[in-house]
């Protein structure tokens, strides 16, 4: 290859390197074109049987030219350099290759190519074990090689859009149906990948109405611009969804890259069409070219790929090329295949030296091949829309007969299979609905004339297909041979069509061979699904700002500022950040003793904890209390007014969704206290239930969790903590006895104490507006500096509970724990009316042995905490099996002692019973005992 | 993305929609009279048409549960409808 810049093109230098060497490009480079002006003709090695390879395409087709690009330090992987614009100080780095692309130390694997046919790997390394080869193999595969510092900003913007009209494609035919439909008033939106508009217009030698090609394009932009509608360059449109969502990437020099998602009254896709190669021996060598991109890089960056070259063609296309090519300076011989020409090899040696044709060898440095043209129906056939087998240019075209599902689609110019340039204004103009006269090509028209030159099987050399996977002709053959003839079997056999270019110039030959291989017709052999997107796009494109707390916000308390002034050190509890522990107020830096250290204070005297992410759904209505029946395991209308009951929700398969204590206000007002995680899931079942079995109008539900702040007061003084607060309430146990509640005032606020329990010590939940919390806080803690008392973090509180054997659902119970997996038996036994999951407490399943139960496991004195997740294992007949798991372990300070709660089988039969558990390896044992391992007769609630 | 209708909001993307069950699913009750078939016919058999189906779903931004006819080939929305105007058993 001879690749060199002409005279005249005299841009701004850039400075970049390749494979460690400095080189120039020019201001409006792509990384392939500059790699082209300096000559480079390998530019990296192949998939797999590392072969040089070099720039094959000019843009978003290029199968072989893919580079690792730092800037500024962070690398991106798997870049197309086609695509890609150049920066000043980049560094491109070959993939598959090392020490660089043109000396690789894999070479020699082209050696054994014939002992690496399609479906090698799974035929070799499958016995004794894939996993024995895999880290070899996989050091080998795959291309760039990720940078785990590069982490991008979350700095993609999303934009939400509509039009009347989007255009897909700034070429011709699409600027003619742009300003056509502009001119009839509409509001259209024009997307093009490219810098600049105009798509062949920028290489090809045309006259329309006039004036050169380049400059019709430039003055359809700017009538459309100068009339306010959008054109967005650089702009991929690389995806149609559902319900005519078309989705644009759109590439960014600042401020990071955006997706735009737009939803058109109507679609004009003029994508163009996008050239194959031809199948011949050796046809992958570094400087064999696509025709039309040899005039591409000719005219958009005045490169001359070479100096004598043969251009091999079944088509009348490709002598614009030759003329282009010739005018240049070079040589050029065509080989017509349809005329007869036969292309019978290539001489390469570090480049091309001949061209071997029906036995004669012409001398030559560079090899441009066309086999055609593929309409780019990508986007149409995402919508669904159906192809036809167009027989006079050897392609397939849309079916524009067949309805698709989405809007208003139409197809116009090379991508409708309108291959003249006359032809793809006519139509592109028609589509936009323009009036009168379209645009007249007054010189330059080419026509197109092809002739079908697929693949031929059967021959002795190889000759490749795809050059991105390495599939030749002959594992097309294979595959078939192994009856994978479906093309989408032998895409995934032979990866035929796959990874980043997604077979844009190989899946036509590809099927074609196949086709001729079968004996079936290439319309019968048909296309393997389009699927977007048309070409890579980053994830942080299509994640934009949604990234970290932008996705998934973590709900945060009212107090966590003076939670954390009071040193509290904050975790994530059910998407809420809560205080896990104050280690501060110890002076205690190790997080596992200053848990120890809280825990056992607020069974000493009184422990303040937030309680705030609690559920408070009210429940108002005539129906209210036939709604909270209906809801929950436990009959909740019995109640009085101003108590609260405990009791389960389950889910309609009777397992426990969440617990929780109800409330009752009056016989029209309840108040569903969940856990903290489930609030929002509860107020939606409630939500579910009243609407599909209630009248809404007589039943009314209101999640005011977020309105009250709730702060917990626990241990043996927390009345007299509480009795300090002034709430007016008569806080003496026979006027608010254990599960009751009554109103009050804080500070001239509303407020409520409630007495229910999570840590089986005396405990007042105190709720008040979240504008009070603060202020209740400091009076808590005051009161609670007298007394002794300390604040309480939630891995505390969660220590604390499980002393009691008090469950949490999700976690001592999985998906399969029914209430009568824990004991609780009195509402499946005497219930006479119906609530939710009923009937599945009486099934076979519920019903039957072996049922994994909630129970506590005590260990001998002096041993360890049992780990959770730790499994009790069982012997039968010889074999381990697990008979349960640990699902809570702790150390409680106040037994000295480990306390465990676990699910076993059988388990509330077994009490006293010696189990064995295993965990990472190793053994445990243990004894089943009741789950409350502390005050068992609950005198400490009154206390 | 699909474009979905509540009754109440209007079109919204459907990332604010849940799916709640196929139309016309009645709970069967009393428990004491529900063979384990029809139970279990209740809980996880779905009739999953291929093309027209009638559903229900839960707008979550609002929290009323409609019902939304729809194509389950082709994906097009062809009615949303409040259920309100249905009859109701009311559970007393």
């Amino acid at each position: 290859m001879n690749a060199r810049r002409l005279p005249g093109f005299n841009s701004a230098t850039i400075r970049f390197s390749f494979d460690g060497r400095s080189l120039e490009g020019r201001q409006g480079d792509t990384i392939a074109s500059a790699l082209l002006a300096n000559n480079f003709a390998i530019i990296g090695r192949s998939f797999k049987y590392h072969r040089p390879r070099g720039i094959f395409g000019s843009w978003s087709e290029e199968p072989n030219a893919i580079v690792d690009v730092t800037i500024d330090g962070k690398t991106t992987p798997n870049l197309r350099a086609t695509t890609e614009r150049l920066v000043d100080g980049m560094e491109v780095r070959s993939v598959n290759s090392a020490p660089s692309a043109a000396r690789d130390r894999s070479a020699l694997l082209d050696r054994f190519a014939r002992f690496l046919p399609a479906g090698f790997y799974y035929k070799t390394f499958i016995l004794p074990d894939w996993h024995l080869f895999e880290p070899r193999i996989r050091a080998m595969a795959g291309l760039g090689r990720v940078d785990p510092t590069n982490e991008p900003a979350a700095d993609c913007a999303v934009f939400h859009q509509s039009c009347d009209l989007l255009v897909i494609g700034a070429g011709p035919a699409g600027l003619a149906a742009a300003c056509a439909a502009a001119d009839a008033g509409r509001k259209v939106m024009l997307v093009d990948e490219r810098a600049e508009a105009g798509g062949t217009l920028g290489w090809c030698d045309v006259e329309i109405d006039g004036m050169g090609g380049a400059d019709w394009g430039q003055l359809q932009l700017s009538r459309l611009r100068a009339a306010g509608h959008q054109v967005l360059l650089n702009s991929t449109a690389f995806g149609t969804y559902d319900h005519d969502l078309v989705s644009v990437w759109q590439r960014r020099e600042t401020g990071g890259d955006a997706l735009w998602q737009l939803r058109p009254g109507e679609i004009i896709l003029a994508a163009g069409a996008i050239e194959r190669p031809l199948v011949f021996a050796d046809n992958d060598r570094p400087g064999v070219m696509l025709a039309e991109a040899a005039l591409f890089y000719l005219r958009q960056h005045g490169i001359l790929v070479g100096s004598e070259i043969v251009l091999a063609t079944n088509n009348d296309r490709s002598l614009l090329v030759a003329r282009a090519l010739r005018d240049a300076g070079a040589t050029v011989t065509i080989a017509d295949l349809r005329q007869g020409a036969r292309i019978e090899g290539v001489g390469w040696h570090g480049g091309i030296e001949h061209v071997l044709v029906n036995g004669r060898k012409i001398a030559a440095d560079c090899l441009l091949v066309s086999g055609g043209y593929t309409p780019s129906v990508h986007l149409f056939c995402q919508a669904k829309g159906k192809l036809r087998l167009d027989e006079t240019i050897a392609a397939f075209v849309p079916d524009n007969a067949v309805n698709r599902t989405m809007s208003p689609m139409r197809i116009v110019g090379a991508a409708n299979g309108e291959m003249d340039i006359d032809a793809a204004i006519a139509s592109g103009f028609s589509a936009g609905g323009g009036k009168g006269k379209a645009p007249a090509v007054t010189e330059g028209i080419q026509r197109y004339h092809v002739g079908a030159a697929w693949p031929e099987p059967g021959g002795k050399t190889r000759a490749w297909i795809d050059l991105q996977n390495d599939v030749t002709l002959k594992d097309v053959e294979l595959a078939a041979r192994e009856n994978f003839r479906s093309v989408e079997h032998l895409k995934r056999y032979t990866t035929l069509g796959m990874a980043t270019d997604q077979g844009k110039t190989s899946n036509m030959n590809g099927l074609a061979a196949m086709a001729a291989i079968t004996g079936r017709g290439i319309a019968e052999t048909g296309t393997t699904t389009y699927r977007p997107p048309f070409v890579p796009v980053p994830f942080t494109v299509i994640a934009g700002r949604r990234r970290g707390e932008l996705m998934n916000p973590v709900r945060r308390l009212t107090l966590e500022n003076e939670h954390k002034a009071a040193g509290a050190v904050f975790r994530e509890y059910g998407g809420w950040l809560r205080p896990a522990h104050y280690g501060a107020q110890f002076g205690i830096e190790d997080w596992a003793e200053a848990i120890q250290a809280e825990a056992l204070r607020a069974r000493q005297t009184v422990g303040i904890l937030d309680g705030s992410p609690l559920g408070k759904i009210e429940v108002m209505g005539p129906l209210a209390s036939a709604l909270m029946d209906f809801n929950s395991y436990q009959t909740i209308s019995t109640l009085k007014p101003g108590r609260i009951r405990y009791g389960f929700m389950l889910t309609e398969a009777g397992v426990i969704y969440d617990d929780g204590v109800v409330s009752k206000v009056s016989d029209e007002h309840f108040i569903v206290s969940c856990s903290s995680g489930h609030v929002q899931g509860v107020y939606m079942r409630l939500e579910e239930w009243r609407q599909d079995q209630f009248d809404p109008d007589q039943v009314y539900i209101h999640n005011s969790t977020p309105q009250w702040a709730t702060l917990t007061a626990t241990g043996p003084a927390s009345r007299e903590l509480v009795a300090g607060l002034g709430l007016g309430i008569d806080l003496d146990d026979p006027a608010l006895p254990h599960m009751s509640f009554r109103e009050g005032q804080f500070a001239g606020a509303a407020a409520r104490v409630a007495r229910v329990s999570f840590t089986g010590d005396r405990s007042y939940e105190v709720s008040v507006p979240q504008s009070m919390a603060a202020a209740l806080l400091s009076a808590m803690r005051e009161g609670a500096a007298k007394l002794g008392g300390c604040l309480l973090g939630s891995e505390a509180l969660l220590l604390l509970r499980a002393e009691k054997g008090y469950i949490i659902a999700g976690k001592d119970t999985d998906g399969t724990t029914m209430p009568h997996d824990l004991g609780i038996t009195g509402p499946r036994d005497k219930r006479q009316n119906e609530y939710v999951g009923k009937r599945s407490l009486f099934t076979e399943n519920a019903m039957r042995e072996g049922r994994l139960q909630a129970v506590g496991l005590t260990v001998d004195a002096g041993k360890a905490a049992l780990p959770t997740g730790a499994h009790l294992i069982e012997t039968v007949s010889g074999k381990h099996r697990s008979a349960g798991f640990v699902t809570s372990s702790y150390w409680s300070p106040v037994l000295g002692r480990p306390i465990a709660l676990a699910l076993v089988e059988n388990g509330l039969s077994r009490l006293g019973q010696s189990v064995e558990l295993y965990h990472l390896g190793k053994s445990k044992t243990a004894r089943i005992s009741p789950v409350c391992a502390f005050d068992p007769e609950g005198k400490r609630l009154n206390g | 993305m699909q474009i979905f209708t509540c009754p109440f909001c209007g079109p919204r993307d459907e990332t604010e929609f849940h799916f709640g069950a196929e139309a016309g699913k009645v709970r069967p009750e009393p428990a004491e009279t529900i063979s384990a078939e029809d139970w279990s016919q209740y809980l996880y058999s779905k009739a999953n048409p291929k093309g027209s189906t009638r559903e229900i779903w839960v707008h979550t931004t609002c929290g009323e549960f409609f019902a939304m006819e729809r194509d389950t080939v082709s994906h097009e929305v062809t009615a949303s409808d409040s259920l309100r105007r249905e009859t109701k058993r009311v559970k007393k």
